[in-house]
């Protein structure tokens, strides 16, 4: 993960910011220039709320080698209590306790890191609550 | 009114067993239980470091402080496994935490003292009114060598304390602190574990400092171990901390909510603020707390604290050190800790 | 616009072709397909390639390609979409050709995945690589989420996504081209290695290498060279959000649908006129999400269709005869090619066992990614 990659991204993965479409209230997560609902392009920035549910997910079993040491893992697609949709880990958990629909909170977490001298790339992960 | 304003800690919830590491080494496991009185210890998932288990105890301790973290003027976070060797875990549990860019951040390192380091110098902050708010955090991921004594304690966690003069939770009455140069554990740049001169960690290292900042703080303060409710010293294992306890004329009974090691194990700059953290938990208004800190090579932080009303409004607003070491535990056995620990030598 | 033929056709086999590079694959499909239409000299050409600098750190293929046919001079371009690519290749051969620019275009499509890349990583930059693949997510991964939300929503069972694998390698195990020859069992897909739940290894398309060429010129001259061209009817392609989580109902396809729809209307048909389908199932549930999609049957009931045997050689849509991505093998760049010339080869009636009877129309659908891209094309032969 270039550096400055990971840093362009710090407000949405570290503080789940997203930004409200000031005309129709979508949010869109993360930011856009404009709402491709309405086309609009004035925005507020909030931040989402870190409670959700599991909309779908799965364990993944063979994962690209910056992951490999962490299989089997789960990812799921979460929607947080503003219907707002992310993909994200499902950590600290047994494959098998995971469920559609069930209730996770977004905790911060290691995401990946560059190698063992390189950056270390934070975020979010869910955890069943 | 300086003090404590907001307070949280942070368990990961996995655990290993001191019998799961004794039998791994063929030592006795009953031996090491009762030598140590250590039952378990905790370890941070493989995605937890210093910085993820301060940003969750900083959650917490906003939850209990309700301020708005823009106000928060510094940022010192105690640890001896900061995860960059250069570059401060501060700067990214304050990202996290929405306090930059206004904001004083600073690592500290001193051994286990590291958390009540950085407590001591954002009560001073905020004493000369160079900060309206300081959070101060102490927290680790312990290294000990495979097969060493510390193997059986070194663990993590992490809790943090949010100092200002209004809607005090505890007033830091006084403070006190005892150093000198005494190499009974270190750590040499770039080497992975820690080394300590075995029993030398004892009677000159910890009892030595940890003792004589208990006695010049009662000195200074003119209090007797019995107008405390409760004591909490730094944790190595179960036995030092109440053996200093005891030599100082604190009952178990008033270290008893603080003693969270046989359980959490010794977080390092994790270990008395988190056992600080347990008490306040089940502190009450008037109370008086006695806090005393080690940090190898060597020296000893002391804090007297006094409970203000305001606990029983914030003490719910957070999850409690009890639930976070006794709920929902994930126990592994020794490879799944050797990977998490990344004790496993991998190819590129 | 004038109407457009392909008029010759060209492919590699698909596997493990340790022997032969980038260039080896192309050039050898693009000779045969030359060879085929019986063309002396190309306009034009189109490269569909996802991610040859990934694969084999080779960018400026199109030029490569180009040179090492001996055709360099004329214009190349490389067109990229995943593994949507070789699709939307022929698409843009198609634009050439109908609006009167050229007149021999080359389309092909190629990879070469096995020369040591992590795949897997390589493949996940389809996806939506800051809020996806940073999080850990592979593209098989991306179709179980599919898969078990389907599986949820309508009821779909474990037996009838087996059921896909299980038809296409019937079907691969006639085709010479096909990385695998063999038939498996239900079983055989179940007990698979799991890759990503609830999807096994068996119903996951495989890495492969190979490259598959067709050349395009204008309706009107196409008996010049054959006797048998194949009229494009249909050239559709759509978009849809990159993320998959960023979508409504990660059930749709909707790329696949607004494609499809398009296609349809400009070819003048209806689905139920297609007579033989090729379509993306680079997974298992990716088919049966697809021809639910394009309307070959009602949304949510794919996985009872296949069950059925209505998408089997002899059932109401036969669907990807070659063998389709899981058997035939997927060379991400070359599928959308590939799966042309499949049609191509069962509108000339020269598919052999796999042959579906008096075939006349047939549809290809190949996308990128979770389905961001698709491209629809539909064929008639004159």
């Amino acid at each position: 993960m270039p550096s400055p990659r990971y840093w362009r991204e710090i407000p949405q993965r570290y503080r789940l910011e997203a930004n409200k479409c000031k005309k129709c209230g979508k949010i869109f997560f993360p930011p856009r220039l404009i709402c491709c609902e309405c086309r609009g392009q004035a925005f507020e920035k909030i931040r989402l709320s870190d409670e959700g549910k599991i909309i779908t997910f799965t364990v993944i079993r063979v994962a690209p080698q910056q992951f490999a040491t962490q299989t089997p893992y789960v990812v799921a697609i979460v929607e947080t209590k503003d219907e707002v949709r992310l993909t994200t880990q499902v950590a600290d958990c047994k494959p098998e306790d995971v469920e559609i629909g069930k209730k996770v909170r977004l905790v911060f977490r290691k995401i990946q890191e560059e190698g063992k001298t390189g950056i270390l790339c934070y975020g979010y992960k869910a955890v069943l609550v | 009114m300086v003090g404590i304003i907001g307070y949280g800690s942070y368990v990961p919830r996995y655990r290993i067993k001191a019998e799961e590491i004794a039998k791994q080494w063929g030592m006795d496991p009953d031996a090491i239980k009762r030598g140590l009185l250590l039952k378990e210890k905790t370890v941070p998932g493989i995605d937890e470091d210093t910085i993820t288990i301060s940003v969750e105890a900083g959650k917490n301790a906003l939850k209990r402080a309700e301020i708005d973290p823009q106000e928060i003027g510094a940022v010192y976070i105690g640890s001896e496994s900061h995860p960059y060797a250069v570059k401060p875990s501060g700067t990214v549990v304050a990202e996290a935490l929405g306090i930059v860019p206004e904001v004083h951040i600073a690592d500290y390192e001193f051994a286990c003292k590291a958390g009540t380091e950085a407590m001591f110098v954002c009560y001073s902050q905020v004493k000369a009114e160079v900060i309206k708010y300081g959070l101060a955090i102490g927290a680790d991921t312990s290294q000990g060598a495979p097969g060493d004594a510390l193997e059986y304690s070194a663990s993590a966690g992490g809790s943090a304390f949010i100092f200002g003069k209004e809607k005090v939770v505890a007033e830091i009455v006084e403070t006190y602190s005892y150093t000198t140069d005494t190499p009974d554990f270190w750590r040499r740049e770039g080497a992975f574990y820690p080394r300590h001169s075995g029993r030398f960690t004892g009677e000159p290292a910890y009892f030595k400092h940890v003792i004589g900042a208990g006695k010049g703080i009662l000195e200074k303060t003119g209090l007797k171990p019995d107008d405390f409710a409760y004591a909490v010293f730094h944790m190595p294992n179960g036995k030092f901390p109440l053996t200093a306890g005891k030599k100082l004329g604190f009952t178990k009974e008033q270290l008893e909510p603080g003693w969270i090691v046989p359980l959490m194990g010794n977080t390092y700059s994790g270990s008395s603020p988190t056992g600080f953290s347990a008490t306040l938990d089940v502190a009450k208004q008037g109370e008086l707390i006695l806090l005393v800190s080690f940090g190898s090579g060597a020296g000893s932080d002391a804090f007297v604290f006094k409970v203000t009303d305001r606990i029983d409004e914030v003490r719910d607003k957070a999850i409690k050190v009890k639930e976070l070491l006794e709920n929902d535990r994930i126990y592994l056995n020794y490879g799944q800790y050797a990977k998490f620990r990344e004790k496993i030598i991998m190819n590129e | 616009m004038r109407d457009v033929a392909i008029i010759g056709c060209g492919m590699t086999k698909f596997g493990e072709l340790w022997k032969k590079s980038i260039r080896d694959i192309f050039v050898e499909a693009g000779l045969k397909a030359i060879d085929d239409a019986g063309v002396e000299n190309i306009d034009s050409m189109y490269v569909g390639s996802m991610t040859s600098g990934l694969f084999v750190e080779q960018e400026h293929i199109s030029a490569i390609m180009a040179d090492y046919l001996g055709i360099a001079g004329i214009p190349a371009v490389r067109i990229e979409s995943a593994c949507a690519s070789g699709g939307l290749a022929l698409r843009q051969g198609f634009i050439e050709v109908t609006s009167g620019m050229n007149d021999i275009v080359l389309v092909g499509g190629v990879e070469k995945m096995t020369d040591g890349a992590d795949a897997t990583y390589a493949l996940a930059s389809a996806a939506d690589q800051e809020y996806e693949v940073y999080n850990g997510i592979t593209f098989p991964g991306l179709y179980a989420m599919i898969a078990r939300a389907h599986m949820h929503r309508y009821g779909t069972t474990r037996k009838q996504l087996a059921l896909v694998a299980v038809k296409n390698h019937k079907n691969g195990a006639s085709n010479p081209n096909a990385q695998f020859q063999r038939e498996t069992t239900i079983d055989g897909v179940i007990n698979a290695t799991m890759v990503a739940d609830p999807l096994t290894l068996m119903d996951c398309s495989p890495v492969s290498d190979g490259a598959a060429c067709v050349i395009l010129c204008p309706l009107d001259q196409a008996k010049k060279y054959t006797d048998t061209p194949v009229k494009i009817l249909a050239s559709c392609a759509a978009t849809d959000n990159i993320a998959l989580h960023q979508r409504d109902d990660v059930t749709i396809l909707k790329a696949v649908k607004l494609s499809g729809e398009s296609a349809f209307k400009q070819a003048g048909i209806s689905p139920g006129d297609i007579d033989v389908a090729e379509v993306h199932d680079c997974f298992t549930i990716a088919e049966i999400c697809a021809i639910e999609d394009l309307g070959f049957v009602a949304k949510g009931k794919g996985g009872e269709f296949t069950e059925k045997g209505e998408t089997a050689l002899d059932g109401k849509i036969p669907i990807n005869t070659s063998g389709g991505l899981k058997s035939k093998g997927h060379p991400v760049g070359a599928t959308g090619i590939a799966q042309v010339i499949e049609i191509v080869e069962q509108l000339r009636g020269n598919a052999g066992k796999r042959q579906v009877k008096n075939a006349k129309v047939g549809l290809t659908q190949n996308m990128g990614g979770s389905g961001a891209s698709s491209v629809v094309h539909i064929f008639r032969v004159v």
